[in-house]
């Protein structure tokens, strides 16, 4: 487990008074069911405090039911959740203390910026002053005190995303819930959001849950990164983890680019493909013959060869790198990463030979 | 950070729809305006009729005339009554079944169309069986019987308005902000229906200052009443009793448009327009850019 050694070191703009770390988060064995669709089948995690979790998933996996669970918009059917250790399914989501930042634009039109970030402390009953000044310092902090009066129609997407983050943190939260808050964004926008987002989570080190469809933002932003199937985690894990060990195929194939390459298994704890014998990730599977080997693009090797075992059919430039689609006897496509001046002579319609080091273990899937 | 911020500004600041605007303009075909020249002379031919028919002299002696004063007075009582009651009851209730039961929401259109549906004789039969005594044989029972008529209309206009903001979401956020039921419906969803409610008060305030049908059934004189029975006098001044209905109905609702764009726009809200269709959230609708 990861845990934020930032936090709490420049929590003093928000003038916390306490050592400035979130609370500790447990969600225990959760379920929940819309009619007869399970959306939650006894989802499990602990979220230390200060941690940034994030969980990914492909929409439907429950993962929103689950952060609307802990914000208080929705009841599980069974299970717990904890903050602080206490079980906070008796207190209404008014009372629950967490910050959160939605999906769509959830600012209120009818009030500017500053209004909209103070709303929370007004609730609190602050001065008028005192709130404004401490909605302007929240502003600062997301870059847009010269907004502060505008209202939400004049701003833009990642304008109002800002300011809606602002606003969730304005009142102090144990618990910042982030709802795929970057998804209505385009590209550049998203990119700058999301470091913006983790600089000022780290700063203060609020416990945060996130829940996103795209895993290039969960491995970027995340301490840990809970991946979801059918209402429960498949695997949770640093990024760096989950990357290079996932546990199942689902997660394998889910968390980047994953080649299936034609293997012969014949029990143990290795597998041989395209010749060469590589050991097995994890436990020996109840799988025998012809199975999928599951490799990752940098996992291969590409050798421009006259006869070789594949053709290059396209290529794709990704700056450092060249990804080189190759497709195998047997038609079998793959993807395989070389380095940008490696590729430069791998034109489609290039003979090549593509390998397996044999070092990185691998994990194996039944034939698809 | 500050770099963060200004390279977005530059970036994805609101497109200026202006070249846009001007293009769309250009391409306005000619039929379209045929068909506005068409409508316009259909309105407006009866009414340049009328004027010339009522003629200036007779619209100085209709403010003068017997019981003019009261009549208008009442429905100006009567749409004030029917207003305030409409809003009141149907702003929680379209609010919680938008919020909260949104499954019934079909039944709800289904029921507002009723009293468009049924006869007027109908309603007032049944008003008068549940009436409670003190008010039969009062102009207040009129105005109740106005709320029930009102009712599609404000339903529509509030149900459109709800739906030209998330809603839900905006509660959620206000919710988690530690604000109660009671303080997110006066903060946050009713200045964000304000458009929606002043479209609800336009039509009702139009429906009951033209009403004819129940008030004359209910013997009272409302406005509306004192036209027709005035009639049987003098045509012309008739006439220009109906012309001056007409105009003081409009000067009201250009009234109510007016102030509430002008608090509509100090909050950014948009134009107010019946049923709340603003450009503001059209726009939303069909996904451009605002």
């Amino acid at each position: 487990m990861t845990t934020n050694t930032t936090a709490g070191t420049t929590a003093g703009v928000l003038g916390r008074t306490g050592d400035g770390a979130g609370a500790p988060v447990v969600l225990q064995a959760l379920s929940r069911s819309f009619g007869t669709v399970r959306a939650l089948t006894g989802l499990s995690l602990d979220i230390a405090p200060g941690e940034l979790v994030a969980l990914l998933g492909p929409s439907g996996c429950g993962k929103t039911t689950a952060l609307r669970i802990v914000a208080g918009f929705e009841t599980a059917d069974s299970g717990l959740v904890t903050v602080d250790g206490k079980d906070v399914s008796p207190v209404p989501a008014a009372k629950r203390d967490m910050g959160m930042v939605f999906q769509s634009y959830s600012l209120f039109p009818n009030m500017t910026a500053i209004e909209n970030v103070g709303f929370g402390l007004r609730m609190r009953k602050q001065r008028s002053a005192q709130r404004t000044k401490r909605a302007g310092e929240l502003l600062e902090m997301v870059g847009l005190s010269p907004q502060a009066r505008q209202y939400p129609h004049q701003l833009s997407g990642g304008q109002q995303q800002r300011v809606a983050l602002a606003r969730a943190l304005a009142i102090e939260p144990r618990v910042l819930l982030l709802d795929e808050p970057l998804s209505a964004l385009d590209a550049k926008v998203r990119l700058q959001l999301r470091e913006q987002i983790r600089a000022l989570q780290q700063r203060l080190g609020t416990t945060t849950l996130f829940v996103t469809h795209d895993q290039e933002e969960a491995l970027s932003m995340a301490d840990r990164v809970g991946v979801m199937k059918d209402g429960k985690l498949e695997q949770i894990a640093t990024p760096g983890e989950l990357y290079a060990r996932p546990a199942t195929t689902f997660v394998a194939e889910f968390v980047g680019t994953m080649n299936r390459l034609p293997g012969d298994y014949q029990g143990g704890d290795q597998v041989s493909v395209l010749g060469t014998v590589v050991p097995l990730l994890g436990e020996p599977p109840e799988l025998a013959g012809e199975v999928d080997v599951l490799i990752r693009p940098e996992g291969l090797t590409i050798e421009a060869v006259p006869g070789g075992n594949g053709i290059v059919t396209d290529r794709t430039f990704l700056g450092s790198f060249t990804r080189v689609s190759v497709r195998l006897s047997g038609d079998v496509a793959v993807k395989v990463d070389k380095t940008s001046t490696g590729a430069a002579s791998l034109v489609p319609g290039t003979s090549v030979q593509i390998g397996v080091p044999g070092d990185e273990p691998v994990l194996v899937a039944p034939r698809s | 950070m500050a770099a963060i911020a200004s390279a977005e500004e530059s970036g994805t600041q609101i497109p200026v729809p202006a070249a846009r605007k001007v293009t769309r303009r250009r391409s306005l075909p000619v039929w379209r305006w045929a068909i506005l020249l068409i409508a316009a002379a259909y309105f407006l031919i009866p009414l340049y009729a009328a004027l010339r028919f009522a003629g200036f002299k007779a619209f100085t002696q209709v403010v003068g005339y017997q019981d003019f004063g009261s009549a208008f007075v009442l429905s100006l009582r009567l749409a004030l009554i029917a207003t305030v009651l409409t809003l009141a009851l149907m702003v929680p209730t379209t609010v919680y079944v938008h919020l909260r039961l949104p499954q019934i929401r079909r039944v709800m259109e289904a029921i507002t169309i009723l009293p468009i549906v049924i006869p007027p004789i109908v309603l007032i039969i049944g008003v008068l069986k549940v009436a409670p005594g003190f008010l039969l044989g009062s102009a207040n029972l009129l105005g109740l019987e106005y709320v029930i008529l009102a009712m599609p209309f404000a339903y529509w206009s509030l149900d459109a308005g709800l739906r030209s903001f998330d809603a839900k979401t905006l509660v959620e956020a206000s919710n988690s902000l530690g604000a109660g039921w009671p303080t997110t419906l006066w903060r946050v969803v009713i200045p964000n229906l304000r458009t929606a409610m002043l479209s609800a008060t336009v039509l009702t305030v139009a429906l009951v200052l033209g009403e004819y049908t129940m008030a004359s059934l209910d013997n009272f004189q409302t406005f509306p009443v004192w036209i027709v029975n005035f009639e049987q006098n003098s045509g012309p001044v008739s006439v220009a009793a109906s012309l001056l209905a007409l105009l003081v109905t409009w000067i009201l609702l250009m009234l109510i448009v007016t102030v509430g764009s002008r608090s509509a726009r100090r909050h950014g809200t948009g134009q107010v327009q019946l049923f709340s269709i603003s450009t503001q959230s059209a726009s939303r609708i069909i996904g451009e850019p605002e």
